[in-house]
């Protein structure tokens, strides 16, 4: 790999002069800010992380790095090149990985990368040990025939990744190459990236999950267009060093002691982390609040090491308070049963191929139940089964006691469900979109315009309800979906990956309801890809390969993959022991059945 | 039944009727499918698109210096769809006009024309016709025709037995181009917006996202079904409305049948195409494929309706293909209502086929959506 990058000019660069230089950038769309104006520095043989929710202005700066747009003021220089000026020789110093790289599905492994060979100008006969080097360096080399169509998520990154070092490039920018990988993949990468900045190159990484920043030796970490942070993460993290907290022993109180102890003015923010409470105090605010609240609930409290995103919201003033109007004004949910959702045998099959394989489960009231796993595992079509989106071929889903393959009507009416992305009607106002959720759920006359009025004063929707929900900060947006999937006040609320591409004080917010709600004896399905997330569930299911390979409480899980290697392990590496586990026991019993 | 009346009573419906609405009139994409392509074929069928002759210009190469061969030059040289008479000296010349499209046809009169009709024979000319312009061509060699018999006439000295056919043309007599075309372009403007108006309502509830959020909800298919009928409903039979108006007032094409048989064949013709927009919709999953699944069935559709060509010329299998497309019927109505005065009894006959292809679609539509459950 040595051989062909960047290591050959690190030498009269030296770590020290920059790879690239913004000076005060600014872009606008239309009316849309996505950069404000900023300056920073991304230097040789380091790893930059380039942090921030979505819509930040992470890929804009991805594509003005690149030489892709033009930004409206001030300039970018790349290797010692103007981005603008030297547009041209921009694209031979550097590589560049867009989200999803344009790989030719229908070309195998090796075609593709001859084919960018070619376009890099490059003689693709006389590279051969390029190729090579390549491939062993993403460990591509035993799939070369294979059509890049039929490769999995994460080896399609490392061929777009292979692909983007064809030319040598002095400086890597990956935009967002963590998404759709799954956590082993993603290992891989991390690997790999490692090893180019240790021959010299500057690898830029962009990324909204912000447990990955703390992976970059520096990070630029940016809001709403603006730089909030230049450093290396710790110091970041550092900041919050002696006001990170753990309350644990509050196992079935946790969320009335989170609500209380957000409340406090001392307290910035909180989470939930599995059976403890983990809270972050205030820059220059004393212990004596919460330390108070603590005895109350007969919680122990310890000082836990601070993460990235608690430094995070910290940075940008702490989240929201811990008491949900919402929640306040619904009614306590009484059922008949204490089992809110159950289902048996559940499975379902597209021509010859399982999607889920007969998953049984109970849901109790009031509980917050998850739903993980990687992709194409089939949690997808379990939640859809669940909600009536999807019919079962084989066994049986309840809701509230309802048969959702007899009694759909009556099931549905007992559900709320809120998709990914919001589903709300651009076209329509958001009171037209209040009135509409109201209506198709059967409400009229003065129930209807009283929850109406009622949804509009909890969530602060007045001055936006001539407005499409398009135009709607993301946060009103959410709450907006939240609002018309309530309006029925259902007993059990469905959850489709609500948080994705939503910045963490929204998410904060958005938890501070769902918690409320539970804490009234609604159940949530929640399905999610934020590992952190699935620590406010009270159960976690793991699905993997169409079957649920795990259920347990997410302290239970992480406690099954502690080992001397990760004697704390977070929620991430529990899922990636179950997942690597579960591998291994299908590889041991495909052996006995060969032996036998 | 009474699950079918629950249905059109309850709140449920009313805020779907509404959103479908808002969604159609608010939405610039669907507002410019479904208004600006009348007002654009109104005017192009209406001035540019005609089928008759005008303006042409024609060369004649007169080797005769007879009185009929110049009787013949001096009419067709005033005739009404001539422009420009090109005389012309040599046949090379001739050509060269041709070649160059100066001219669209050529008379080409023998030294001996006017001598064999003088002699109680036969004058025989040539025409020669532009081949890469054929269909004005073969118009203009009809007018060039008409020209000749009248000159013909006029050549038996004795008054002759006036020629053996002459034709009047029924219900149209001076076959007037737009009384044929603007009453069809209500049914096959009304065609197409209400395919797009339905045809895009699912496919872009789907690409939302808020399909599933509707499918979550106690609504059922049918109720669903019946919120995006109604828009293409209303909107189409006030677009229908409008160019049957137009039709009768600016263009002045006489209206002479019922109005009110002509409306519930309008909303069943609506309807049936409803039915066959919300087919396209089910099994689309964005909106760019409902658009091309709407023109892949809508383009054949038009030019197999009866429109373009008569069914009858078809080949059978194609008639029979003809008598399932809504438009086949309904242009029948439509033409005789405004132009034959079509009896009740006659349009019974073309609405029953359309109460069945709407019952058919709506009924496979509902069954498609349910199916996409699984």
């Amino acid at each position: 790999m040595s051989a062909h990058t960047a290591s050959d000019t690190t030498g009269e660069r030296g770590k020290d002069t920059p790879a690239v230089v913004i000076d005060s950038v600014a872009k606008h769309f239309a009316e849309v800010h996505a950069l404000r104006g900023f300056s920073a520095e991304i230097r040789y043989g380091r790893l930059t992380g380039l942090v921030g929710p979505d819509g930040a202005g992470k890929t804009t700066l991805m594509r003005i790095m690149t030489g892709l747009l033009v930004p409206n003021g001030g300039s970018v220089t790349l290797a010692g090149l103007d981005v603008v000026k030297d547009n041209d020789a921009i694209h031979i110093v550097s590589g560049y990985m867009p989200q999803r790289f344009g790989l030719y599905e229908d070309l195998s492994v090796m075609e593709n990368m001859r084919l960018y060979a070619q376009l890099r100008g490059m003689n693709a006969d006389q590279h051969t040990d390029i190729f090579e080097s390549l491939l062993e360096f993403t460990r591509l080399g035993p799939f070369t025939k294979r059509l890049a169509g039929k490769l999995s998520g994460g080896m399609k990154q490392k061929l777009g990744l292979a692909c983007a070092l064809m030319a040598r490039p002095e400086v890597l920018l990956l935009d967002e190459p963590g998404v759709g990988v799954d956590p082993v993949s993603r290992q891989d990468l991390w690997r790999m990236v490692q090893e180019l900045t240790d021959e010299g190159m500057a690898v830029v990484w962009s990324t909204a999950y912000l447990d990955e920043a703390e992976r970059c030796e520096s990070v630029l970490l940016l809001n709403e267009g603006k730089l909030e942070f230049d450093g290396p993460p710790q110091e970041l993290t550092d900041r919050i060093k002696q006001r990170s907290f753990r309350l644990t022993g509050v196992s079935d109180e946790r969320r009335a002691v989170l609500s209380r102890a957000l409340d406090l003015g001392t307290v910035g923010d909180g989470v939930i982390q599995g059976d403890a409470v983990r809270v972050v105090l205030r820059d220059g605010a004393g212990r004596e609040e919460i330390d108070a609240l603590a005895d109350e609930a007969g919680a122990k409290l310890e000082p836990v090491q601070p993460r990235f995103e608690d430094a995070f919201i910290d940075l940008l003033g702490g989240g929201p308070g811990g008491t949900s109007a919402l929640a306040d004004r619904m009614d306590v949910v009484e059922l008949d049963s204490d089992i809110a959702v159950s289902c048996k045998n559940l499975t379902k099959r597209f021509g010859d191929f399982t999607a889920t394989d007969s998953v049984s489960f109970e849901v109790s009231r009031g509980e917050i139940f998850g739903l993980l796993g990687p992709n194409g595992a089939g949690k997808s079509t379990t939640f859809k089964m669940l909600c009536g989106l999807l019919k079962p071929t084989e066994g049986e889903a309840h809701v509230v006691g309802h048969d959702l393959r007899r009694a759909t009507g009556a099931a549905k009416s007992q559900l709320g469900y809120m998709a990914q992305k919001f589903s709300l009607y651009g076209l329509l106002t958001v009171r037209q979109n209040l009135e509409f959720s109201a209506g198709v759920y059967g409400l009229e006359g003065a129930v209807k315009r009283e929850r109406i009025d009622e949804m509009i004063e909890t969530f602060d929707l007045k001055q936006y309800l001539t407005t499409s929900p398009d135009s709607l900060p993301l946060g009103f947006k959410q709450r907006l979906a939240l609002a018309c999937s309530l309006m029925h006040r259902p007993p059990v609320l469905f959850l489709d990956e609500p948080t994705s591409g939503v910045d963490p004080i929204t998410r904060r917010e958005f938890w501070t309801h769902i918690n409320g709600l539970a804490r009234k004896g609604v159940t949530v399905m929640v399905t999610t890809h934020f590992m952190d997330e699935a620590e406010y569930c009270d159960r976690v299911a793991l699905m993997y390969r169409a079957k649920l390979i795990a259920l347990d409480t997410p302290d239970a899980l992480k406690h099954t993959s502690r080992s001397d290697k990760h004697p704390d392990p977070t929620m991430e590496d529990a899922f990636i022991h179950l997942v690597e586990s579960a591998d291994m026991e299908d590889e041991a019993r495909a052996d006995a059945r060969a032996a036998a | 039944m009474r699950r079918l009346f629950n249905t059109f009573v309850s709140g449920r419906l009313r805020a779907q009727i509404v959103k479908e609405l808002l969604s159609v009139l608010r939405d610039p994409r669907s507002r410019l499918i479904v208004f600006a392509p009348p007002l654009l074929q109104l005017l192009i069928f209406t001035f540019a698109t005609t089928l008759e002759v005008r303006n042409a210009n024609i060369a004649v190469y007169n080797q005769d210096a007879g009185r009929w061969s110049y009787e013949m030059e001096a009419r067709v040289g005033v005739a009404d769809f001539v422009d420009k008479l090109y005389t012309v000296r040599n046949r090379d010349e001739l050509r060269r006009l041709i070649d160059q499209r100066k001219v669209i046809a050529a008379l080409d009169m023998g030294p001996d024309f006017s001598r064999n009709i003088a002699a109680g024979g036969t004058g025989t000319l040539q025409v020669i016709v532009d081949g890469r312009r054929s269909n004005a061509g073969q118009i203009t060699v009809g007018y060039l025709n008409a020209i000749a018999a009248e000159v013909g006439t006029d050549a038996r000295k004795e008054p002759q037995r006036a020629s053996p056919v002459v034709v009047r043309h029924w219900f149209n007599p001076n076959l007037i181009y737009r009384w044929f075309v603007v009453p069809a372009l209500s049914g096959i403007l009304v065609f197409f917006s209400a395919l797009m108006i339905t045809a895009l309502s699912i496919a872009r509830e789907r690409e939302l996202g808020t399909f599933d959020q509707l499918l979550v909800s106690p609504t059922t298919t049918l109720e669903i079904i019946v919120a995006k009928t109604v828009p293409a409903l209303a909107i189409g039979t006030v677009l229908g409305l409008l160019m049957i108006a137009a039709a009768a007032f600016p263009f002045g094409v006489p209206f002479t049948g019922s109005f009110w048989l002509l409306l519930p064949s309008l909303l069943l013709f609506i309807l049936s195409v409803v039915g066959i927009g919300l087919m396209i919709s089910a099994v689309s999953a964005t909106q760019q494929q409902a658009i091309m699944g709407a023109f892949a069935i809508g383009v054949p559709a038009v030019l197999m309706s009866g429109f373009a060509t008569p069914v009858e010329n078809m080949p059978v299998a194609l008639q029979w293909m003809a008598q399932g497309i809504p438009l086949t019927h309904f242009l029948i109505i439509v033409e005789g209502t405004f132009l034959k005065a079509m009896p009740a009894s006659d349009i019974v006959t073309n609405t029953w086929p359309l109460a069945v292809i709407a019952l058919v679609t709506l009924t496979a539509a509902t069954l498609l959506v349910r199916s996409r459950l699984q």
